[in-house]
């Protein structure tokens, strides 16, 4: 059967690892090509690289990195961050990023969605959604969390699948960073509205926190964290073995 | 040397990448001349089956692929690569395949259960078939591969080396002779998967 994937992501700003607390206040880690490195060897079954980038410059020093990457890493790479055209998708493609990773891009233009899957396959596109609690309901916010949309995510989220979105990456606000564990009740609502894996992002800080995550959701496919794996609060060979234990299926 | 064959379709990078990490010459290519004095050859695709099928006919490769096939060189087709080595794919409508191995493609919807989605995502473990195929000679059972697919190669009988378990047992590869197909996708699977492409190019062509 399927594993369930563990998945560091790395945030990447002027060829470094950046990770923010909230979204604000980032602070230097390492270098992109090292830390990947490390993380395939340690058992990642995927890397997601986010370009956080401002200028031009910046993102050919980010697609630099990235053909450096898939040049020495052999597991998948999911690529986000500034990604608003079929050309965005086109260029880190070929930098042999295998998904793409589309937010404030899909916000802006929704058909961008059924585009990418047309053009690169339902199994590329990844629709990734920060999401926070407003009103009683979950809704979707842009700008790396710092406006709210007015959509409602479970909505927003149907309807990327419908359009060709092959998978979800939800990013719950309100558990971000405050490593208190995901945010059960949101991927709960998520994988009951669609059919296609769902990541669960936001808010792990220990290993028990991802056994909770499958025990209780055994809908959700992955877990994906930055700044635990990077100061090695959790090492993923240890938080697999762990998860074996637990009777969870992955790849050890 | 190893031709990748290029009739553009996807993304080849990662594939010619693992060739230079195992220290294999490998060469993109959609020339036939260049095909046909290669070792072996790996035949990629991603994406629809008749959209790649007709590009791979239209660049005239198709031929070319089969002839060296059939003339003894070592082949692998890696994903949709695999699946067009089969007669025929049902996948949106009835299409011919290149027929070195036996048997067609259908949708995995019909044989797995409701419940689990399509596409298969992620890491599976391989069960051998048969004798253990060369291919695998530097892996073992249980080894996780990398999926990524809606549709599988059906009744390949004899051709089929190796499963993977997802709410049936789903075809990962199959060999028939010199022809070699993998479902998983070998470039995408870590240190398991560069080591099944070092196998593949260990293994003897025309003599």
């Amino acid at each position: 059967m399927i594993t369930k994937r563990i998945i560091p992501c790395l945030d990447v700003r002027n060829g470094r690892v950046v990770k923010g607390v909230n979204f604000l206040g980032l602070s230097d880690v390492s270098s992109p090509i090292s830390l990947a490195k490390y993380y395939s060897d340690s058992g990642a079954d995927e890397l997601v690289f986010y370009d956080i980038t401002a200028s031009f410059e910046e993102r050919a020093l980010f697609t630099d990195i990235l053909c450096e990457v898939a040049r020495t890493i052999f597991i998948p790479l999911t690529v986000g961050g500034g990604i608003n055209t079929l050309d965005d998708f086109d260029r880190v493609l070929k930098c042999g990023a295998d998904k793409v990773s589309v937010n404030s891009g899909a916000l802006r233009n929704p058909s961008l969605i059924y585009e990418a899957a047309r053009r690169y396959g339902d199994q590329c596109v990844v629709l990734s959604v920060d999401a926070k609690r407003v009103d009683g309901s979950f809704r979707v916010f842009a700008k790396g969390g710092r406006e709210d949309t007015g959509l409602d995510a479970i909505e927003w989220i149907k309807n990327g699948v419908a359009s060709g979105a092959g998978e979800i990456v939800l990013n719950s606000i309100d558990t971000d960073g405050v490593k208190q564990g995901f945010d059960l009740e949101m991927l709960d609502a998520v994988c009951s509205a669609v059919n296609v894996p769902v990541i669960a992002s936001g808010g792990a800080g220990r290993k028990e926190d991802f056994v909770t995550l499958f025990n209780s959701i055994p809908k959700v496919d992955a877990g994906l964290a930055a700044s635990i794996f990077h100061f090695g609060e959790v090492e993923i060979k240890d938080l697999k073995q762990t998860l074996r234990s637990n009777g969870i299926n992955v790849r050890v | 040397m190893t031709a990748i064959v290029d009739y553009g379709v996807g993304n080849l990078f990662s594939l010619a990448s693992s060739f230079g990490y195992i220290g294999e010459q490998a060469k993109l290519t959609s020339d036939a001349e260049e095909i046909r004095a290669s070792d072996r050859i790996i035949l990629p695709g991603v994406g629809a089956f008749a959209d790649a099928a007709k590009k791979l006919e239209e660049s005239g490769l198709a031929a070319v692929v089969c002839s060296e096939a059939r003339a003894g060189k070592p082949l692998l087709g890696i994903c949709l690569g695999m699946q067009m080595l089969f007669e025929r794919s049902c996948e949106y409508g009835e299409h011919k395949g290149l027929g070195l191995i036996k048997g067609s493609v259908k949708p995995m919807r019909d044989v797995i259960p409701a419940e689990l989605k399509i596409p298969q995502i992620g890491w599976n473990a391989l069960k051998f078939h048969g004798e253990k195929s060369p291919l695998f000679k530097y892996i073992n059972e249980g080894d996780f591969v990398y999926f990524v697919h809606s549709y599988y190669g059906a009744d390949c009988e004899d051709s089929l080396i190796a499963t993977a378990e997802y709410g049936a047992d789903i075809t990962a590869a199959v060999a028939s002779g010199n022809v070699y197909g993998t479902q998983f996708h070998p470039e995408k699977s870590g240190e398991v998967g560069l080591s099944i492409l070092r196998a593949f190019c260990e293994i003897g062509g025309r003599e």
